[in-house]
């Protein structure tokens, strides 16, 4: 928390700070030391604070006026769309603010993986954020269902059937899961429940997640530890309040060219048909934040296998800051790190592209090879590079190199002679 | 670094996303219009709009049900805007099942502007076994429901053709370029004349084909020349505070030593 004791000037102030800090906490915010180098990269997290409450806010509205119920959850999507105020811009808002929503946690998380933030002492900050992009993914699947279109269907029934992979029990969970012996009724509507509960189980997450933050403070693009408060650091208010604001308008016009523009171009159209158990689409695919995840699935000619390297690819993220051997830890230091780092973007980017097609050919062999590489990078690449890697000198402070035009060699030390 | 790092992403996202309608490339690619409803202004032709909703009623209602919208639409700002007299005269031309009554009997009557469009058929199966077994889809959302959206359901519409030798087709099935498997087991509808239009204009195969198709895309979205509209004010706004909160951001930013 903030070094300074902070006393409010009212006595009635006082009077309830002392019993609830809620000042304290609030002046803690305004003055919490930030660097002062932060890019744009970092202003993400604001970004996806407002993504996180525009999904609230809209999906309470929307609640009012859905049915989940397999019978009329479809047309009540219409009544939303013709008759209910302004209801196709606040469910444009809300579908297209999941593919915003995930846009900005891509890079988030990218982010973190090129400055090195999940290192120590940052890794419980990764583990709650990774935790926060599960139930991501769980709360947009289950809302992607919500309309009851033939893709929600389908791709309900595609992801559900998962569990049935799993030896002796696995029909029996999938049973369970669904609440009935096939994707019906009982499936739509425990799916809305849980879809209306997640986000405000990632709401409090968040609240970690900040909290955690608030304890080291922000890593920044040199990847140094500093002094807080210092030179190195401005306080929150107004310095990163307003460069926050500024991206988050930057963001908000593109969202708004989505919603306004073209509002189902990252939807399916097949969604527009109404859920039909007897008729399965040519093609079933996930919503496309999910497609990397789905090549993987499918890259392996084993159901179980595939979904164990499914799971796998995310759940190796939670033991990332174990596998990273390097002492530094922003790629801007580390030439060799570094482009592994733009394969590993490259990777993943060609598995949702591969995730869009069909399982067979070229693309099969392309998703083999970006899920091998994408083990690779974590399981070899990381604890390899960071063993053998010859780092650039990395400066003292961030003002130092600043105030004297650039990372002098007087001002820096070399990290790989310590190592 | 940071502005390649960032051209990099960009780039990568619009391709990711342009690739997607290659998912599927098993039929010719449908003909482009020049829809007056594209773009980011867009706007439907209120003529016809009012035209195609003729042929709708005329032809493609006698199988094709579009039970999300309402008579009362017709008369709504953004669509074919017909006056109030005439959606209430277009509902009243309508029987209506209503009830039940406090005799708990099903009656009929003339339709209201609040009522919801008379499919032709009372349930799915109905209008399946009544059409060779293939279900004449709901139009309400037909445009947003098929890749291609308006050009695909044009295309289809005048891509009638007979079978190259060497295809056989079942009884009740027609042959279309356009179409998925070049298979449809709707009937070439259109002919030159079939309607007559109230204002004169002469009803082609191409000209009863873009009206209603644009008469569908406005049955899709009917809320696009609203959404058009906002979105270009809600731009302009957000533009204009982004270049007020720059500035501001770079003001409060000089008062230190370093770039934002």
């Amino acid at each position: 928390m903030s070094e300074h004791e902070y006393v409010p000037k009212s006595k009635a102030a006082k009077w309830f700070n002392d019993r609830l800090p809620l000042l304290t906490l609030g002046a803690h915010l305004t003055d919490y030391p930030t660097p002062k180098n932060l890019n744009y990269w970092w202003t993400f997290g604001g970004i996806l604070t407002f993504c996180l409450i525009t999904q609230i806010v809209t999906g309470i509205v929307l609640a009012m006026h859905y049915v989940a119920h397999a019978d009329l959850a479809f047309a009540s999507v219409e009544h939303i769309m013709r008759d209910v105020n302004y209801g196709w811009l606040i469910r444009y808002i809300h579908s297209n603010g999941a593919s915003m929503f995930f846009l900005a946690v891509y890079i988030h998380i990218f982010r973190s993986l090129f400055y090195g933030s999940y290192k120590s002492p940052r890794e419980v900050i990764w583990i709650i954020g990774l935790m926060i992009y599960l139930l991501m993914m769980a709360a947009a699947f289950m809302g992607y269902v919500l309309p009851w279109g033939q893709m929600s269907f389908w791709g309900a029934t595609v992801i559900t059937n998962l569990f049935s992979a799993i030896p002796l029990v696995g029909d029996s969970i999938t049973t369970w899961l669904w609440g009935a012996y096939s994707v019906d009724n009982p499936t739509l509507n425990r799916f809305f429940s849980l879809h209306y509960l997640i986000p405000f189980l990632i709401l409090g997450l968040v609240v970690l997640h900040i909290w955690a933050l608030h304890v080291p403070g922000n890593n920044n693009p040199v990847g140094i530890d500093i002094k807080k408060p210092s030179k190195d650091t401005v306080p929150f208010h107004p310095y990163i309040t307003i460069k926050d604001a500024f991206a988050l308008l930057v963001f908000m016009i593109i969202f708004a060219g989505f919603v306004f523009f073209t509002p189902n171009v990252l939807g399916h159209s097949d969604n527009y048909i109404p859920a039909n158990p007897l008729v399965t689409p040519a093609h079933i695919v996930p919503e496309w934040y999910l497609l990397p995840f789905y090549a993987i699935l499918r890259s392996v000619p084993d159901k179980l296998g595939g979904v164990i390297l499914m799971f796998s690819a995310i759940f190796i993220l939670f033991v990332l800051p174990w596998l990273d051997t390097s002492k530094v830890r922003s790629a801007v230091f580390r030439p060799i790190y570094r482009q592994f780092f733009w394969i590993l973007v490259i990777d993943v980017l060609m598995l949702g592209y591969v995730g869009a097609m069909p399982a067979e050919g070229i693309y099969l062999v392309l998703a083999r090879v970006g899920t091998i590489y994408y083990f690779l990078h974590f399981i070899v690449v990381m604890p390899v590079v960071g063993y053998l890697e010859k780092t650039d000198p990395i400066p003292m402070s961030i003002s130092e190199p600043v105030l004297s035009g650039g990372a002098e060699p007087s001002l820096a030390r070399k990290v790989n002679d310590k190592v | 670094m940071i502005k390649s790092n960032l051209k990099l992403f960009v780039l990568s996202f619009l391709l990711l996303i342009s690739l997607r309608p290659l998912q599927s490339a098993e039929m010719v690619d449908p003909i482009k219009v020049d829809w007056s409803f594209k773009g980011l202004t867009g706007t439907f032709d209120r003529a016809s709009l009012q035209r195609g909703f003729q042929v709708y009623k005329e032809v493609c209602a006698s199988c094709h049900s579009m039970q999300y919208l309402s008579y009362r639409n017709l008369g709504e700002p953004g669509g074919p805007e017909f006056s109030e007299q005439e959606v209430k005269a277009i509902a009243a031309s309508f029987e209506i099942e209503d009830g039940p009554d406090s005799q708990g009997e099903m009656f009929t009557r003339p339709g209201k502007p609040s009522d919801k469009f008379k499919s032709p058929y009372p349930n799915v199966q109905a209008a399946t076994a009544a059409n060779g077994g293939a279900y004449p889809p709901d139009m309400s959302v037909l445009v947003k429901a098929r890749k291609g959206g308006a050009n695909y359901i044009y295309s289809v519409l005048v891509g009638y053709e007979d079978p190259p030798s060497g295809v056989t087709l079942d009884e009740g099935v027609y042959y279309n370029k356009y179409m998925a498997g070049n298979k449809i087991k709707m009937p070439n509808n259109l002919i030159d004349g079939l309607v007559e239009y109230a204002d004169g204009t002469e009803s082609t195969v191409d000209q009863m084909a873009k009206d209603v198709t644009t008469f569908l895309a406005w049955a899709a979205e009917p809320e696009l020349e609203e959404r058009h509209k906002t979105g270009v004010k809600v731009i302009i706004y957000l533009v204009l505070l982004t270049i007020l909160v720059y500035l501001s951001m770079k003001k409060i930013w000089s008062r230190i030593d370093s770039e934002v």
